[in-house]
């Protein structure tokens, strides 16, 4: 009943917000259409239109400079693994017009000029050609080959700063380097053979071909996985969003009961320079002693530090294992003034808080001011999971996945569970 | 169901027949294997293969109605006692995450919580039992 009673005075609020926008607005959202997508929720004087509903697998998105979106698939539709989406009855629909990349993957970027797109193992660019289009015959270049992508945390994220670098994300093949992944007893490799060439962020030029490892700088260290990277340009830094361990309280019950389990480890919004080194696997960030803690693999007792003192700290500790899939810094003008260069976060949703129930599916919003973090985090947009609980992520409606900024400065995110996408407007008063 | 009205004949026949031309059948029957097998789901299968046995899209395989828990029983005991390590496709969607072994299981554990894998989630199979677990365990 409280849903319904939230749902009308949304309604009442659009159309209300609606009246005095009408005559400049573009996008022209209508109150229904809004409500047809009730289910997302969102503050006071923002809403969201569903653009479709294509049933891929979407994850990362961008948007290119004359409004066409451009969707990374995880996996093949039709042979494609790159879709582009246009409204192209000007009716707020997204339509299929045109798809390339025979690769699944995640990451994907667009950079003066070029489409930066990877799989699992490499990193190609298409150059925009004078329609803004890309040629679907287009051979791409190949910047970055040879990359480790094992069956777990295989995917790379991308982002590019302004000084010509393509920064890659290498996700660890494990869960803590035990000897036998996330097998009770085996013990952590010390030193962790993975972390020479994975668990870490990587960069490259953006303009040369066929790198790997060798014609890489080993960036970062010490990240389990991450999705969600993105260039922060106040700061001049990248910041990069690290999927905590799992398995503290079934691998270790001595150690952890089942509310440790999962509440700990945070999800971390890490700050990345060049020599950052954030300690996995042998540490982990606890969020409610809100410091590096010596993973139990490596001697740890829940408690004690040890060589995890000094280690790199989050720049922001979110929930455990919410699973944070996309990050992006907001530039545009169309959000109220708060929401300038701040960050908006979009979690995927947890599984390994099971046996309790499942939280995290949703887009949470940092406010940033002068590059650094100035508040705590608050829930943007909700509603994804369908239902005010569910205990198993399949029961999941949705699952945000990707997040990018229109030129309106309108904000899309993508799910992967029904390949939707949606788009964010305001139409408060600023 | 008529797999567990049977059960009780089928034990209630144990002390007529000789073990050899019947199954070893469960410690105190299939309901208390159910009831045990439970426990250690929750313990070991639960935190990946989630308490409805649908697993997590592409990570962690459902349990539910796949030829992995209802077909060949000595590939299923197989893999609780070495794991697997391998990407799987079910229905369409493929699964990546390791499964652990669990060789520190019992017999007992490992006939138990099969046994209540293939009888949960809408799944309907046989029983395991331990004489069929002992085979599989590595000498």
């Amino acid at each position: 009943m409280k849903r319904i009673t939230e749902i009308w005075i949304w309604m009442i609020a659009v159309i209300v917000a609606a009246i005095p926008a009408t005559a400049n607005d573009s996008t022209k959202i209508s109150p229904l259409r809004s409500a047809a997508v009730a289910d997302i929720t969102l503050p006071s004087g923002f809403s969201a239109a569903s653009l479709i509903e294509s049933g891929a697998k979407n994850r990362h998105i961008v948007i290119n400079a004359n409004g066409d979106v451009y969707v990374k698939l995880a996996s093949l539709k039709n042979g494609k693994g790159i879709l582009v989406l246009r409204d192209k009855s000007g009716k707020g629909k997204l339509e299929l017009v045109n798809s390339f990349g025979d690769y699944g993957g995640t990451g994907l970027f667009i950079k003066n000029g070029y489409l930066y797109a990877s799989s699992n193992t490499e990193v190609f660019r298409y150059k925009f050609n004078a329609k803004n289009e890309i040629d679907p015959k287009q051979v791409p270049e190949k910047l970055v080959t040879g990359l480790v992508a094992s069956r777990q945390h295989e995917t790379k994220s991308i982002a590019l700063d302004n000084d010509g670098n393509i920064y890659v994300n290498i996700g660890a093949p494990s869960n803590s380097c035990q000897v036998k992944d996330r097998e009770k007893g085996s013990l952590g490799q010390d030193p962790c053979s993975l972390l020479e060439k994975a668990a870490g962020i990587w960069q490259f030029k953006a303009d040369k071909l066929n790198q790997s490892y060798a014609e890489g700088v080993h960036y970062a260290t010490g990240t389990r996985n991450i999705v969600g990277l993105d260039w922060n340009v106040q700061s001049n830094e990248l910041f990069a969003m690290q999927h905590g361990r799992d398995g503290l309280f079934q691998m270790f019950p001595e150690m952890y009961d089942e509310m440790q389990g999962a509440e700990i480890p945070a999800e971390e919004m890490l700050r990345v320079k060049k020599g950052s080194n954030f300690g996995w696997p042998y540490c982990y960030y606890d969020p409610f002693q809100s410091k590096k803690i010596l993973a139990p693999e490596y001697g740890g007792d829940s408690k004690k530090q040890g060589r995890c003192e000094g280690v790199d700290t989050p720049a922001v500790a979110f929930p455990a294992h919410w699973a944070p899939n996309a990050l992006l810094f907001y530039t545009g003008d169309a959000f109220p003034e708060k929401y300038k260069n701040g960050a908006f976060i979009a979690f995927h949703g947890s599984w390994n808080r099971a046996p309790q129930k499942q939280k995290g599916y949703k887009v949470v919003f940092v406010p940033f001011k002068d590059g650094s973090p100035s508040g705590d985090y608050e829930i943007f947009a909700d509603g994804f999971m369908g239902a005010e609980e569910i205990s198993s992520p399949g029961d999941a409606k949705y699952r945000p996945c990707g997040l990018a900024q229109a030129p309106d400065g309108s904000l899309y995110i993508s799910d992967d569970v029904k390949g939707a996408i949606w788009k964010i407007t305001y139409h408060g008063n600023k | 169901m008529r797999k567990f009205l049977l059960a009780p004949l089928a034990f209630g026949l144990t002390g007529l027949l000789s073990s050899h031309t019947l199954p070893q059948l469960q410690q105190g029957g299939i309901k208390a294997s159910m009831d045990r097998g439970k426990t250690t789901f929750d313990t070991y299968c639960l935190p990946c293969h989630q308490a409805d046995g649908k697993g997590v899209p592409g990570m962690n395989p459902p349990l539910v109605k796949t030829k992995w828990v209802l077909g060949d029983k000595k590939t299923l005991i197989s893999i609780l006692l070495k794991g697997l390590d391998q990407e799987i496709e079910i229905r369409g969607e493929t699964y990546n995450n390791v499964m652990p072994a669990l060789p520190s299981l019992t017999d007992q554990e490992i006939a138990d919580v099969l046994t209540f894998v293939r009888n949960s989630f809408g799944n309907k199979a046989s029983a395991v039992t331990v004489a069929e677990v002992k085979k599989q365990r590595p000498k």
